[in-house]
Parts: structure tokens; C-alpha cells; sequence
């Protein structure tokens, strides 16, 4: 396999917050991010999949410039983070946001909205900024007339194409994209993913697709993370982690993905209903109360990653440690 | 039957914006609430009349409100039967100053009262409260103990402890009530501010690289002038009334001054047997100050109603 | 018993004036539910599922108009019911389960004060009983040491503890008929799962009705045994989950279920189906088909189409001038 250099890299990064736990009961940390490193190959689309409270978002964060590690570095074309000031960053990098209601500014016009980034880095001159906002949005597959309206007047298809669009206009390398279509009805999601793709094979993008929804990261991504309270627990190509996942939690993760087939109910979990919190994490393995193969070294020992290829795990079941046969499940 | 080697894209090129404009939405809304429209029209009469004053004296209109006439003095209105002057029809006090002119130009010092104060606490305020709002932490900690400063003083107290150290003028009515008023804008602002803040729009603005000063003038600041407006209304009536009462205790405007509350004060001594001489200015102060809340009221139904 | 009928709604309609006219955000919809049966009302934003059951509550804003050809609840005719009458109703035989559990519980109170309340106002005021009830629904929904969270705060739990601490307080008065809008929408994937599977197992054990209110067909296709799909305030499709989903008839259903992605099924990097265009305004007055600006086999006869629907022997119905063999041909 060619060894290129990522177009994004995070380096063992960790994020810890110290957070108050009330008044006078003192403030305590949390680690939103747990030394997480992820590359993401120049051209590819990586899922990140993971529920609330597993620092997706942090990390997102990291990603764009808009929160410091605590520890650990992120790298742009293998470059570090540290040699880029906010600019540079936001010219190779950029978001498109979850809620397409709360992601556009309600009193500026959509041609404002996009042409923002044009003046901020003032890579053009005024005149030609009309032209590279209609250019933009008949890529997305906005009508030019959509420039002079606010965005109360658009659908939330159209305002996520919208924030589509803002986000390309200076044509960044990667993008990350943030449960791009979670708020979006079913009939719409499937058209932005389609643009998404069209996008990419167009412009030579790199994706990285944060999302929750297993079956659309199963569709549109190359590679996919699992993260579990701060830490990625597998890490496979799109149709390993599909067809063989290793984690419990993973594992977890595909039973609930319900697919549109009567034949079948609702699967049990075997999760129970313990909350994971980030403040106080459990002991060894994170994951080991909720874990239906929890075995006696998963609540004291964190378990070490094994990399097998292109297959990353983090679970005492798999590794040289494991001596002793599997438990049943 | 779609191939599936033709871009989808093109046909979603289709979809028609289907809600009007923001602005025409407001349009009609204004229209509608009567309220907000009468308000709107007292209040333009008022300042009307209040602008238009000086050019009534000069086409012999009304008279000079300082022109004492000592042969006149306390004439009746109109309506008495005795002792009325057709030159003085709303009556005269007791040195022989019209009455009619003297409300007239009563409204100049209330309204400039209160817009001037609305301007400055206005501007305190807001800075305050956008900021505190935005940076939160130890910004935030530092503007709430300002503001909690503030709300422990009296304003009455330090007007009037202010007038007499710096003596009583429309000026130093202006800078008391000025540096006062700002408490509720600090506020409404920061809650304002801090609701804006998280909002992802602002986050796309960061990832973009733009600087704070920037986005808080640019993306958050035009978020936040419809509660600006509202409070700004509010704050209006509240000075137009605290001067007023400061003028009747006589720690405001001084005579010969024209100021609603200062005829309320003169024509105290002649309550019994001249009502008129309070009701007048104190229907007018009414006046002016119910069409700043209808106004005020209005502006916010018809701005507050912020679809998404 | 298990089988009997709990509700009967036929042509259902809901119209609200607004300012630019009559809004029909419900144009006549029927279906009807059994004891131990699960109705799924599966449809976009916009389609009229949350205000239909809204109007079964009774709890439609003041100004919405709501009108039926029959509405029974239990055998009772429940259209003309006063309030005080339909609060009766409300909580103890029909109950509803909220989508957002961070706003549908007070923060003021406690879970077991919000819990107890319930009982102590519709059954007695005997509050050993309504405490012991409390402890025993939060212990039937997963939530361990039931007994010391009844003293907690609502912001203290986690989304999805708030949302069976909602389902606890449906069952509190051991409703025949449960009405969940959107339940598990804001709820993480795993967490959907475990509510789902838990709505299930309850309804079994409790013999209620459940309809559940949905815009994910995936939900509908694991958890119906009955299936209505709305589109701008009618019923398109309907009938037993099997056969909708196995041989969709009407095009906006088969439509829907090119969307959605399937691992294993989709073809990775393929673009997915789509349904062109967006959900038509309900104002005015509305004729034929809602559907035909959107739908690739749009005919002229669409625009005056009718309201019955074309039914077939299994119980599966749709709306739509296509006949089924033709509707039941594959798409290329």
C-alpha cells in the first residue's frame, strides 16, 4: 500500500475539560477526548460513529481550529497544526453542521452567507464575488434566484445545500461533515448524501462523516471509526467492520441498526441501562459494565489496541493476551 | 425509472421558494396590530409637534414660552367660563407665561430627554451585556457584579445627591439618568448574546477564521436589535418619567425651562382652585409615555415573533 | 381481551384558519386499533402525524377545528366530550409518550412526585400505593434502584432514563392505549433499541394498544404489525407491515424505501433514490392526488383522484390510479 501523507492526522490527542461539579464541590475533569489518533487519507471518506457523550464532537472540534488539545498534535498534510495560524486552517478545513436552522444566520441574505468566507480571506477580488456565488450554488443544486432570499424562506434541504455550498466556496481539502442529514426528513437526506458524493468525485474531497446512523456511514464512507467515551475501539476498512465487527460495542452498535425488514424485530442489546459518564469513567475498560463478554481483566486493566492489517481493536478479546477461550455470548 | 448515471443533482433545481420575504412577513404584521399603530401615531404627533415648535412661534402661532405676560397672569382655559384670554387659550401660570406654548415645547425637553438617555445607557448597556454574554467566565463574573453594583443604588437618591454637587441642569439630568438607566439592557443583551453564541452559525463563522470582534459586531449584533429596540422603549418611558419626578422634587431642569414635570411642581400651589394647571401637563406626560409603551409592546409582538 | 377494539377513527380531519386561509393539515384519515395491537403512523414533517394524534388526545390548540365520522374510544363515542370528561380519559386509558423527554418532564419536581401525581389525581389518594406503583413501573422499565430515583430531578438523569421514566408514567394507570410520538427520535441508536424493545415487551405484558408515530421505516418495519403511511394528511398505503413493506404499492412508499440506505443491500457509492421536490402547501382548497408533483408516474386522471382506495384481499390499501399489477412491476 502506497504510503501517502494523510490530509488530516490527529496524533494521540487528548482533550480534558476541567468542569465544575457544582458550587463549592470543586471541579473535576473530563476527558472528552482520551488519546485518539485517526488518519484520514487524502480522497477518502472516514465515518466516525458514536453515540452522545463519546467526544465525536470535541474532536470535531480539534479538527477545525476551534479547540486546543490538552496533549498530542494534529497534523494538515503533515504539516503540524501549531505552524497554522486560524486562517490557514480554515482554508483547508471546513464544517457543515448538523441543524440546518441554526447554522445560518438569520438576518443575512444567502449570498452574504456564502461569500462570507471569499471576504474574510480576501482571495478575490469584489466583482468577482457574485460570479463565485452563483457558481457555487448551481453546483449544489440551488437556484440563483435563492441568493437574494434569507433563510427562513428556504427548506431544510435547501439550507443545508446551502450551508453545502458555504462551506466549498473556497474549495478546502477536507470537510468535515457533522450528522450532516440526521435532522433532515428521509426523503431529503437521501438527496444531500447523493450531492455529498457527486461533491466529492467532483472536487477531489476528503470527508470526514460524523454520524450516528450506521447505515448511511456504511454507505457513503471508505473507513470507519468507532469511538466510545473518548477513545476509538475499531477502527476498520467500511465492509470489514460491517461484515466481521470485533467490540462488543460495536457489535452493540449493528444489532440497533434497524433496517427496513418486517421479518425482524427489535433485537435486545444486552446494554442494560447504565449511563456512561465521561466526568467518571469506569475503571480499566470503559466499556466493561456495559459489556455482554465482560470478563474479570476487563475491569482492571485498560485493554491494549491489536492491529490485525487494516483492523484495529481495542478489547481484551482479541489480542496475544488472550489466553483463555472466548465467553459465550 | 432514473439512470443511475445522471447526476440526481439536476433535478432538484426544481424547488420554489415558497415563503415570502422576512420583511413583508413584518409588513403585515405591523399592519395589523393596532396597538403598535396607534402608538406609532401619537408618537409622531408629538414629536411633530415638538420639532415643528420653534417654527409655530416664528408664524405668530403660538407665543414665546419664556414671554412673561404679568397683566395675564392665570388666565383660565378655554373651557371656564371666567377670566379667559383669546390670545392664551389653554390658559396662563402665575407669571404670565402661555400655557399652550410651554406644553408644546415641553414635549422638545422630555423627548430630548428621553432620547438622549436611551442613546447613552443604551450604548453602556449593550457593550456590557454583549460581552459578558459572548466571552462568558471571568468577563461575565466581572460585568454581573458591575451590574449588581448598579441595582443596589438608589437612583433617586444619587440623582438628587448629584444635582446637588453638580447643580441642577437639563445636562447633568441627562449624564445621572444616562449612566443609570443601563442595568436592563446589560441584561436582556447578555441573555441575548449567550443564546446566539452557541448557535451554529457562529461556530461556522469561527471555523472560517473570522475574528471575534467581527463576529460579535457582524454576526451576533444584528441577531439582537429586535429585544435592543424593545428595551430601548422601555427604557425611554422610565426616563421621560424619572425626569419628571426629579424636576416636581425640583433636582431637575430649573425655570424658566419648559419641562412638564417642573409646571407640574408650579402649579401645585393653585391644585384647588386651578386643577387644570396640573392635568394638563400631567395629561400630557401620560400621553406620551402610554404611546412609548403601545409603541414598545407593538414593536415586540410583531419583531418577536421570529420564525425559524 | 386481546383482540378486542380500543379505537375506531374514520375520516378523521383537522383544519386550523390561519391568515392566508384554511390550513387541512389532516384531510380524512381512518384505522382503528386492537387490544395487544401495534399501529405504526409512519410519514415525513409536514404530513399531519402529530396533529392526528393530537387530536385523538383532544389536545389540538384552540383554534383547530377537528372533525370525524366516528371516533370511538372503548366502545364510546368521544367527539363531543368536554374537557373535564376528556381529562379523565387522558393518562388513565389513553396516554402519551412525548419525543423530546428533556421538555416533557417538569424540572421543578422530583421523578416520583411527577410519577405519583398521576396516580394520586385519576385513581385514589392513597399515596403508599401510588409510591409502590411508581417503584414497581421504574423497575419494569430497566431503572435500577427505583426506590432512591424517585427523589431525583429530571436534569439529573440521562435522555434516555428521562424517556422510560416517561413510559413509567404512561403505565401508571394502566392505560388500554398508548400513543408514542416519536419516542426514540432524540434518543441515541443503541438507546432506540432498548426503548423499542421495551415498548414491545410492556405492551405484551399489559395488553395495551400501541400506536407509534414515526418518520423512520425502519422502526415501522421491526415494530408494526400494522402500517399507515401519510402524505400531506391522507393515508397513501396501509395495511399489515408484511405486505407494505414486502410489495409496496403507491410510489411515494416505494419511493421512501429507495432512500434509506441498507448495508448489504445498497450498493456502496451508488447514489441512493430520492423523492425529487418538496411537501405541497395545505391551504385552500385541495383537489386529486397531493402527490403528483413529485411522482415520476404522474398521470393526467391524478389531479381528480379520488378519495378511496384501491383495497386488495390481505387488507392492504393505497390511493393511487395505477392498478396494482402495474404497481407491483419493479422500477429499472
Amino acid at each position: 500500500m502506497l504510503k501517502m501523507t494523510p490530509a488530516l492526522e490527529t496524533d494521540d490527542v487528548t482533550c480534558v475539560f476541567q468542569v465544575s461539579q457544582g458550587f463549592m464541590k470543586g471541579i473535576k475533569p473530563l476527558r472528552a477526548v482520551n488519546g485518539v489518533s485517526l488518519k484520514i487519507p487524502k480522497g477518502q471518506v472516514v465515518g466516525l460513529v458514536g453515540e452522545s457523550g463519546c467526544g465525536k464532537s470535541t474532536l470535531a472540534n480539534i479538527l477545525l481550529g476551534l479547540q486546543k488539545p490538552t496533549t498530542g498534535d494534529v497534523r494538515y498534510n503533515g504539516e503540524s497544526a501549531a505552524s497554522f495560524n486560524r486562517k490557514d486552517v480554515a482554508r483547508r478545513i471546513q464544517p457543515i453542521f448538523q441543524d440546518p436552522y441554526s447554522s445560518l444566520n438569520p438576518t443575512k441574505t444567502i449570498a452574504s452567507i456564502v461569500s462570507l468566507p471569499l471576504r474574510i480571506h480576501q482571495t478575490c477580488a469584489p466583482e468577482e464575488i457574485d460570479g463565485k456565488v452563483h457558481d457555487i450554488l448551481d453546483l449544489v443544486g440551488l437556484p440563483r434566484r435563492v441568493a437574494q432570499s434569507y433563510p427562513s424562506q428556504l427548506s431544510g434541504g435547501q439550507r443545508q445545500r446551502v450551508a453545502i455550498a458555504r462551506a466549498l466556496i473556497m474549495k478546502p481539502e477536507v470537510v468535515i461533515c457533522d450528522e450532516p442529514t440526521s435532522a433532515l426528513d428521509v426523503s431529503v437526506q437521501s438527496q444531500i448524501l447523493n450531492l455529498l458524493q457527486d461533491l466529492k468525485a467532483e472536487l477531489g474531497l476528503t470527508y470526514l462523516l460524523i454520524s450516528h446512523n450506521l447505515a448511511v456511514v456504511e454507505h457513503m464512507a471508505d473507513r470507519v471509526a468507532v469511538m466510545y467515551l473518548g477513545r476509538i475501539v475499531e477502527e476498520a476498512d467500511s465492509e470489514t467492520l460491517f461484515a466481521d465487527p470485533r467490540h462488543p460495542y460495536t457489535k452493540a452498535l449493528l444489532d440497533s441498526v434497524l433496517t427496513p425488514d418486517p421479518r425482524l424485530g427489535v433485537p435486545d442489546t444486552h446494554l442494560g441501562a447504565v449511563f456512561p459518564n465521561p466526568i467518571d469513567p469506569p475503571s480499566g475498560c470503559s466499556f466493561h459494565p456495559r459489556c455482554v463478554s465482560c470478563m474479570d481483566i476487563c475491569s482492571r486493566t485498560a485493554p491494549k489496541q491489536d492491529v490485525d492489517g487494516p483492523h484495529m481493536t481495542e478489547c481484551h478479546l482479541f489480542g496475544a493476551e488472550v489466553k483463555t477461550p472466548e465467553p459465550a455470548i | 425509472m432514473t439512470d443511475a448515471a445522471l447526476p440526481l443533482r439536476g433535478q432538484q433545481t426544481a424547488e420554489e421558494i415558497l415563503e415570502p420575504s422576512p420583511f413583508s412577513k413584518l409588513r403585515k404584521r405591523i399592519f395589523k396590530n393596532h396597538s403598535f399603530l396607534i402608538g406609532a401615531l401619537v408618537l409622531i404627533v408629538i414629536i411633530a409637534m415638538a420639532l415643528l415648535a420653534p417654527v409655530f412661534e416664528a408664524l405668530g402661532w403660538i407665543h414665546d414660552p419664556y414671554e412673561q405676560d404679568l397683566a395675564s397672569r392665570l388666565m383660565n382655559p378655554f373651557w371656564h367660563q371666567a377670566k379667559v384670554s383669546e390670545e392664551h387659550l389653554l390658559g396662563t401660570d402665575k407669571v404670565g407665561r402661555d400655557y399652550l406654548s410651554r406644553l408644546i415645547y415641553g414635549a422638545q425637553i422630555s423627548l430630548l430627554i428621553g432620547f438622549s438617555t436611551m442613546l447613552i445607557s443604551g450604548f453602556i448597556g449593550t457593550v456590557l451585556g454583549v460581552t459578558a454574554g459572548y466571552f462568558g467566565g471571568r468577563v461575565d463574573m466581572v460585568v454581573n457584579f458591575i451590574i449588581n453594583t448598579r441595582l443596589a443604588m438608589p437612583v433617586f437618591l444619587v440623582a438628587m445627591a448629584a444635582v446637588v454637587a453638580f447643580g441642577a441642569s437639563l445636562l447633568v439630568v441627562i449624564l445621572v439618568l444616562g449612566l443609570f438607566l443601563w442595568d436592563r439592557f446589560a441584561v436582556v443583551m447578555r441573555s441575548i448574546t449567550m443564546q446566539a453564541r452557541d448557535l451554529d452559525y457562529v461556530k461556522a463563522a469561527r471555523a472560517m477564521g473570522c475574528s471575534t470582534p467581527y463576529i460579535i459586531v457582524r454576526e451576533i449584533f444584528p441577531n439582537v436589535i429586535g429585544s435592543l429596540t424593545v428595551v430601548a422603549t422601555v427604557e425611554m418611558a422610565n426616563a421621560i418619567l424619572l425626569e419628571a419626578a426629579l424636576s416636581f422634587l425640583g433636582f431637575g431642569v430649573q425655570a424658566p425651562t419648559p419641562s412638564w414635570g417642573l409646571m407640574l411642581n408650579e402649579g401645585r400651589e393653585y391644585m384647588f382652585f386651578s386643577p387644570w394647571m396640573l392635568a394638563l401637563p400631567g395629561t400630557c406626560l401620560f400621553m406620551l409615555v402610554l404611546a412609548i409603551n403601545l409603541f414598545g409592546d407593538g414593536l415586540r409582538d410583531v419583531t418577536l415573533e421570529r420564525e425559524r | 381481551m386481546s383482540g378486542d377494539l380500543i379505537l375506531d377513527v374514520q375520516n378523521l380531519k383537522v383544519d386550523i384558519p390561519v391568515s392566508a386561509g384554511m390550513l387541512h393539515p389532516v384531510r380524512g384519515i381512518s384505522f382503528s386499533v386492537k387490544r395487544g395491537e401495534t399501529l405504526c403512523i409512519v410519514g415525513e414533517s409536514g404530513c399531519g402525524k402529530s396533529l392526528t394524534s393530537l387530536s385523538l388526545m383532544g389536545l389540538l390548540p384552540k383554534t383547530a377545528i377537528r372533525t370525524a365520522d366516528r371516533l370511538d374510544f372503548l366502545g364510546q363515542d368521544i367527539r363531543n366530550l368536554r374537557e373535564r370528561e376528556m381529562a379523565a380519559l387522558r393518562g388513565v386509558n389513553m396516554s402519551m409518550i412525548f419525543q423530546e423527554p428533556m421538555t416533557s418532564l417538569n424540572p421543578a419536581y422530583t421523578i416520583g412526585n411527577q410519577l405519583e401525581e398521576v396516580y394520586l389525581r385519576h385513581i385514589e389518594r392513597d399515596r403508599r400505593k401510588a409510591r409502590d406503583r411508581a417503584i414497581f413501573l421504574l423497575e419494569k422499565v430497566g431503572i435500577s434502584s427505583a426506590a432512591s430515583r424517585l427523589g431525583q430531578y429530571p436534569h439529573q438523569l440521562s435522555g434516555g432514563l428521562r424517556q422510560r421514566v416517561m413510559i413509567a408514567m404512561a403505565l401508571m394507570c394502566g392505560p388500554d392505549l398508548i400513543i408514542a410520538d416519536e419516542p426514540t427520535t432524540a434518543l441515541d441508536v443503541t438507546i432506540q433499541a432498548q426503548i423499542l424493545h421495551l415498548l414491545a415487551e410492556l405492551q405484551r405484558e399489559f395488553d395495551m394498544g400501541l400506536i407509534l408515530i414515526t418518520h423512520d421505516l425502519g422502526i415501522v418495519a421491526r415494530v408494526a404489525d400494522k402500517v399507515q403511511v401519510m402524505y400531506a394528511g391522507k393515508t397513501v398505503e396501509e395495511g399489515p407491515c408484511e405486505a407494505v413493506f414486502d410489495r409496496p404499492l403507491h410510489p411515494y412508499t416505494s419511493g421512501l424505501l429507495k432512500c434509506i440506505p441498507v448495508p448489504g443491500k445498497t450498493q456502496r457509492g451508488a447514489p441512493l433514490g430520492s423523492v425529487p421536490g418538496i411537501v405541497p402547501n395545505l391551504v385552500g382548497d385541495l383537489q386529486g392526488c397531493m402527490f403528483r408533483n413529485r411522482c415520476e408516474f404522474a398521470m393526467a386522471g391524478c389531479a381528480t383522484l379520488g378519495d378511496e382506495p384501491t383495497r386488495m384481499d390481505d387488507g392492504h390499501a393505497y390511493t393511487c390510479l395505477r392498478p396494482p399489477e402495474m404497481a407491483l412491476e419493479p422500477a429499472e
